[in-house]
């Protein structure tokens, strides 16, 4: 399968093998009434295999995720059969409810219905900082 | 204009805390002109966690200025011990009151409440986190004793790690000119990383020793802190580390004549009592300037939610 099973639309291509669902949650994917397809294990010259996910329509989602989840995800959008651009993903300034604070004295540890909310302080070493607390969490590379 | 809140010292600008300790400079010198500054208006003190000093601080500053107060002074006293969380707690108390001060064990809980009410509130100490009416109370009394903040170097002894005293006066401190910080703490008890990043960035010259004899010497300011035992998961731990660091009257006699010794209060063992009578002690005064400027805090930030 390749990028040709969409003709308008997005494609989520070069995620690490394995990481399609946890992309298809944060991204809400099960929110939309079009197709989208989860690819799992498909080859990659590049990186043996990979997973990809193909939503067929052009819509507005929240990618800034992505960066944080894997960067060398690349989201294709294409018209019309071709491909009109190609976005290559940086670690988002801010990251809501993507994870969680590990400090147990954190308030969110305990109150209820208070996103998890962490803002980006050295994007060379990717960490991130609790909003509510400050605790430091590094994104894995 | 969005509310305005007092959750971590930045929240004001440099500017900003300049025209609080004006004001409580002013209050201070002219009390009379302040007795009707909030009548008819009442502060909440919700205080999750024992408290002497900031709680009745907090109380008395507002009946000096002319206002009211409502409040509990234990989690247990509160719906907290039926299980109701703290966006919904103030929610509730925003019906009934102008202002909140909040005190809360966890971190982060000062901003859970901001962002749940309209009321301004102010964060009187949010687990080991930030504690900044505190840090307000300790640029108030370093202005008031050296006449400037600027060129001072002060020295952090004890807790550094779970104290939130410590955190925000850095956090403050970090604004003014020519400060030089020592930290004095036993390995355990270091300060957290992302502090002495924030001091790296800012320019701050700082250095860390785990000797109070060493750094004493030199210093202008001796800023004082308790081990806290309600910081520590496992009480063996906070057994060996509360008497590392004793302040006595041999250790004073190395510091300069015109050093002076903080202190957060309450005090355990880490300063001696007979340290008390050292002129160079300004613990005590402190308590005073702290309901100084919290009078002045809370008559800015109901002026400032008027001007809204």
């Amino acid at each position: 399968m390749n990028i040709d099973g969409v003709s308008t639309g997005i494609v989520l291509d070069h995620i690490q093998a394995g990481k399609s669902l946890l992309i298809y949650q944060l991204l809400e994917l099960e929110n939309l009434d079009c197709s989208v397809a989860v690819i799992q294990n498909a080859r990659s010259g590049k990186y043996g295999k990979k997973d990809i996910i193909k939503i067929d329509q052009l819509i507005d989602l929240d990618f800034d995720v992505l960066g944080y989840v894997d960067p060398n995800i690349t989201v294709n959008i294409v018209k019309d059969g071709k491909m009109v651009d190609k976005k290559h993903m940086a670690l988002p300034e801010r990251l809501t409810n993507v994870i969680q604070c590990k400090n147990p004295r954190c308030i969110t540890s305990i109150e209820r219905g208070v996103p998890q909310r962490f803002r980006l302080v050295d994007p060379e070493r990717r960490v991130y900082r609790c909003e509510y607390c400050d605790t430091e969490h590094v994104a894995k590379r | 204009m969005a509310k305005r809140d007092l959750i971590n010292i930045t929240d004001l600008t440099q500017e900003e805390v300049g025209e609080i300790l004006d004001l409580a400079d002013d209050m201070v010198a002219h009390p009379e002109k302040y007795y009707e500054e909030c009548a008819h208006k009442k502060i909440a003190t919700l205080f999750y966690e024992p408290s002497t000093r900031t709680r009745l601080s907090f109380e008395s500053a507002m009946l000096e200025l002319g206002g009211n107060v409502i409040g509990f002074a234990s989690a247990n006293s509160s719906s907290a011990s039926k299980g109701e969380s703290v966006s919904d707690t103030v929610k509730v108390i925003e019906c009934y009151a102008d202002i909140i001060a909040m005190r809360h064990p966890k971190e982060g809980a000062a901003l859970v409440a901001s962002n749940a009410c309209s009321v301004p509130v102010i964060n009187a100490g949010d687990g080991g986190h930030f504690h900044p009416t505190q840090t307000l109370t300790d640029l108030f009394t370093i202005r008031k004793e050296f006449g400037r903040i600027d060129n001072i170097r002060i020295g952090f002894c004890g807790d550094l790690k779970f104290g939130r005293t410590v955190h925000s006066l850095i956090e403050a401190l970090l604004r003014f000119e020519g400060v030089e910080i020592v930290l004095i703490s036993p390995d355990e008890l270091k300060l957290p990383k992302y502090n002495k990043e924030s001091m790296t960035e800012a320019g701050i010259k700082w250095t860390e020793t785990t000797s109070l004899e060493d750094a004493i010497p030199d210093l202008d300011v001796l800023y004082m802190t308790r081990v806290q035992q309600e910081r520590f998961f496992n009480e063996e731990d906070y057994i060996r580390l509360r008497d590392t660091y004793v302040l006595d009257r041999a250790k004073m006699k190395l510091a300069k004549e015109k050093m002076i010794v903080m202190h957060p209060l309450p005090r355990i063992n880490e300063i001696s009592v007979d340290v008390d009578r050292d002129p160079r002690a300004v613990y005590f005064k402190q308590v005073r300037n702290g309901k100084d400027v919290r009078k002045a805090l809370i008559a800015t930030l109901l002026r400032w939610k008027e001007e809204m």
